[in-house]
């Protein structure tokens, strides 16, 4: 196949044209400071507006408890640094699970080198969080509670209202990385008793380097990044208006099409699994089999170097990935593949592929053949790579 | 058209070995592995090392101008495995490793030659000033570099047959000077790195320092524990080699206190801190006794050796005695000796003259003619 097959849309989406469309205005024609006083600058601020009110609709939340980041990451950061540094007085813990993305966990181990305390949290071997731990790890200290919506890697969707419920029970707050979520699944922050919330637009068929942080009214967090009033004094920098605007179309798009998209991928996803475990031997699926993101599937070939897997793919045009990408490309065993009880072995062998509504049951089809010709290829390469490094002739 | 993968480590050498080639006409895929990844340690490695995260970001750029596809693959496992536990544990036992070595049997031409074989690539290659030339009785051997400026052969001598025969070394015809030139003209944004130096995960070149702070944790110290067990015993009196002890004569008189004996290599005088009012040298590391022996300049001269751990190259083996030219470190300028075989995995190396220091775990390479003939680790 010729053309390229892109099969990792959790590690980032194809901006929609429409997007696109919707950004340019405000690049070269409408390009005003949104806190200027003139009506030049008075349609970026409706702009913004205008967006931050679809975003705030999406997860059943107020316009004004929306606040634009630079994206997912910065969200994360903010959201347990400040909540941290804002509760000091009540204490310093707080509680996560491990299979956090690593924008959650090392700002958990930069609290933990500033005197905070962690508890990290395991997961069952589907990757959903023990919720009982959970519950007994609350301590009258416990300032806060951050769960992931949903999984980047093996796509377990967490019990979040069941999470809300105990937060709520013990007032404690409760935040959660939906950067892999929003845009996939509903959302109702009220509902799900969610106080904070990250999302990202890149995900979503949005530009990348935006995203915001939904903070529940009446919560007192302070800025994370210093500067104008901007973001009602929240989060200072100049407004990036037309990411914003962007932003807010790729969610106006994704709610729309949510429901059938869902039916798609699902159907696109449960496909590609039922045909990897029945036709490759020696295959296991990674997360829990229904509760995992529509367009996720993540699997572990026994005898393999995942890594071999992923660059024959790539030059059959096939982009896909083991995990999370790290800044090298490089990888190291996934530490939700280790938290799930895979062993070191079995982790090095996986394979995570994230569809899209654009996927075709043939570019599926075709991945699915070239996998099982490569995996095969992989394993019948091993005994011979044992012999010939031991032996001196 | 054969696929090569070229080991990419950011630098001058590897990036015109990829370029050459490509030019040859081989399907040439770019890889930088990832072994050692300590935030101190990425810092020093770019700076010279070949295998940090500048080496990730400088090879990329340079795939990308000569137009090659390139990848990063993770040994971290390999590298600490077979070149950090084997640098320590020959410290702790008293011994001078050479981790190059190890790093190029078992990570370059082991796993990297594994991996690159199994995603359809005929060859790897690198961008060692060195040959490889198959001889009249069929085998492949090392062949030292037009320039002799830069020997590149000595930590090389431990590749077997099947590893040879799947391996390119394209700037080996070319002179440093030429391969720069060639650099210049392709714009590489490398061009003008410096050579790297020194041991690539070792900060500041205080290998002690590093042994240290490695043996600060708990499941190094049970490895490096279990592979001191395997081949030494009795040692608990030199600790990790940083328990202090004496200084003593080749009669045993004590002259002294010394750190421990990771801080001292065989032939030493700088550092001994041992006012005899004569220049003194190290002779001997005992780790069994945690002595340190002194001696004088003629002391330290020997005039043979045995080598274990041996592999053979130009020859299928040893069979009688042969005259050879033999190195006994990396900078060694090589000297005439007879070897022959007094067990079956250990050879006595016999000098003309008596070489100077003369260290156990360095390796002793033979040549003939330029090739490399074999060698091994001395005992």
């Amino acid at each position: 196949m010729e053309k390229k097959i892109y099969l990792d849309n959790a590690a980032t989406t194809k901006t929609k044209p429409e997007v696109v469309e919707a950004m340019l205005p405000y690049f070269s024609e409408l390009y005003g400071n949104p806190s200027s006083v003139y009506e030049f600058a008075s349609q970026n601020k409706k702009a913004l507006d205008e967006s931050r009110r679809t975003i705030a609709n999406a997860i059943g939340a107020e316009s004004t408890e929306i606040y634009f980041t630079g994206g997912g990451t910065e969200a994360d950061n903010w959201a347990l640094i400040a909540t941290a540094e804002a509760y000091e007085n009540k204490g310093k813990h707080i509680i996560t699970s491990k299979i956090e993305h690593h924008a959650v966990l090392h700002t958990c181990e930069y609290l933990q080198k500033r005197g905070y305390e962690v508890t990290y949290v395991d997961v069952d071997e589907n990757g959903v969080v023990k919720l009982d731990q959970l519950e007994k790890a609350i301590r009258p200290t416990t300032v806060l509670i951050s769960i992931m919506f949903a999984n980047n890697e093996i796509g377990t969707i967490q019990p979040i209202k069941e999470i809300g419920a105990i937060a709520k029970k013990h007032k404690v707050l409760f935040h959660t990385d939906a950067v892999q979520a929003f845009g996939q699944l509903n959302i109702d922050v009220d509902d799900l008793g969610i106080d904070m919330l990250s999302a990202s637009a890149h995900k979503l068929n949005g530009p990348k380097g935006i995203g915001f942080l939904y903070i529940r009214q009446g919560i007192k967090i302070r800025s994370l990044i210093h500067g104008g009033a901007q973001e009602r004094g929240r989060r200072a920098g100049t407004e990036n208006v037309p990411y914003a605007v962007g932003f807010g179309k790729a969610v106006e798009l994704a709610m729309n099409s949510m429901e059938e998209r869902i039916k798609k991928e699902t159907e696109l996803r449960d496909y590609l699994i039922k045909r990897v475990l029945s036709e490759i031997p020696y295959t296991r699926l990674n997360g829990h089999r229904t509760k995992r993101l529509p367009n996720n599937a993540n699997f572990s070939f026994q005898f393999i170097e995942g890594e071999s897997l992923l660059i024959m793919l790539d030059m059959n045009n096939i982009c896909a990935s083991s995990g999370s990408a790290c800044t090298s490309g490089s990888l190291d065993p996934s530490h939700v593949l280790l938290s799930i009880g895979l062993p070191h072995e079995i982790a090095h062998g996986s394979l995570r592929l994230t569809l899209s509504e654009e996927n075709t049951i043939e570019e599926i089809d075709y991945t699915i053949d070239k996998i099982k010709e490569t995996v095969e290829k992989l394993r019948n390469m091993s005994p011979l790579y044992e012999d010939f490094v031991r032996r001196r002739y | 058209m054969q696929k090569v993968v070229v080991g990419m480590s950011g630098g001058v050498d590897s990036s015109v070995a990829a370029y050459l080639l490509k030019k040859q006409g081989y399907d040439v895929i770019g890889v930088t592995m990832q072994i050692w990844q300590d935030e101190d340690v990425c810092s020093i490695s770019e700076n010279g090392g070949c295998c940090g995260l500048g080496a990730v970001e400088d090879s990329r750029r340079v795939a990308s101008v000569l137009d090659i596809p390139h990848y990063v693959m993770n040994f971290r496992k390999e590298f600490k495995e077979s070149v950090i536990d084997y640098f320590v544990s020959e410290y702790v036992m008293a011994r001078t490793p050479n981790p190059c070595i190890a790093c190029n049997a078992f990570v370059k031409w082991e796993a990297l030659l594994a991996r690159s074989l199994s995603i359809g690539a005929s060859y790897i290659a690198t961008g060692h000033y060195a040959s490889i030339a198959r001889l009249e009785n069929g085998r492949y051997a090392i062949k030292n570099s037009v320039t002799l400026a830069k020997d590149q052969t000595y930590a090389l001598y431990n590749l077997t047959q099947y590893q040879l025969e799947h391996t390119l070394m394209p700037v080996g015809a070319y002179s440093k000077d030429e391969i720069r030139n060639i650099a210049n003209e392709l714009k590489l944004p490398v061009a003008n790195k410096p050579d790297s130096q020194e041991i690539c995960f070792v900060a500041n070149n205080d290998y002690a320092a590093f042994i240290k702070e490695y043996l600060e944790d708990e499941d190094n110290r049970r490895i490096i524990e279990e592979k001191r067990a395997l081949y030494m015993k009795n040692m608990e009196s030199s600790g990790y080699g940083f328990t202090p002890g004496n200084f003593v004569d080749t009669r045993g008189n004590i002259l002294g206190r010394h750190q421990g004996l990771a801080h001292y290599t065989i032939g030493q005088r700088k550092g001994l801190n041992l006012a005899l009012g004569r220049p003194v040298f190290v002779k001997k590391l005992d780790p069994k006794t945690n002595e340190v022996v002194i001696g004088d300049a003629e002391d330290v001269f020997t005039d043979r050796c045995y080598v274990n751990n041996l592999n053979f190259m130009a020859i299928k083996d040893l069979e009688d005695e042969m005259v050879v030219n033999a190195k006994i470190r990396y900078s060694h300028k090589g000297a005439r000796c007879t070897i022959k075989r007094t067990a079956a995995d250990e050879i006595l190396c016999v000098f003309d003259e008596p070489q100077r220091a003369v260290t156990p775990g360095q390796a002793a390479v033979f040549y003939k003619d330029d090739y490399v003939v074999g060698g091994g680790t001395i005992i």
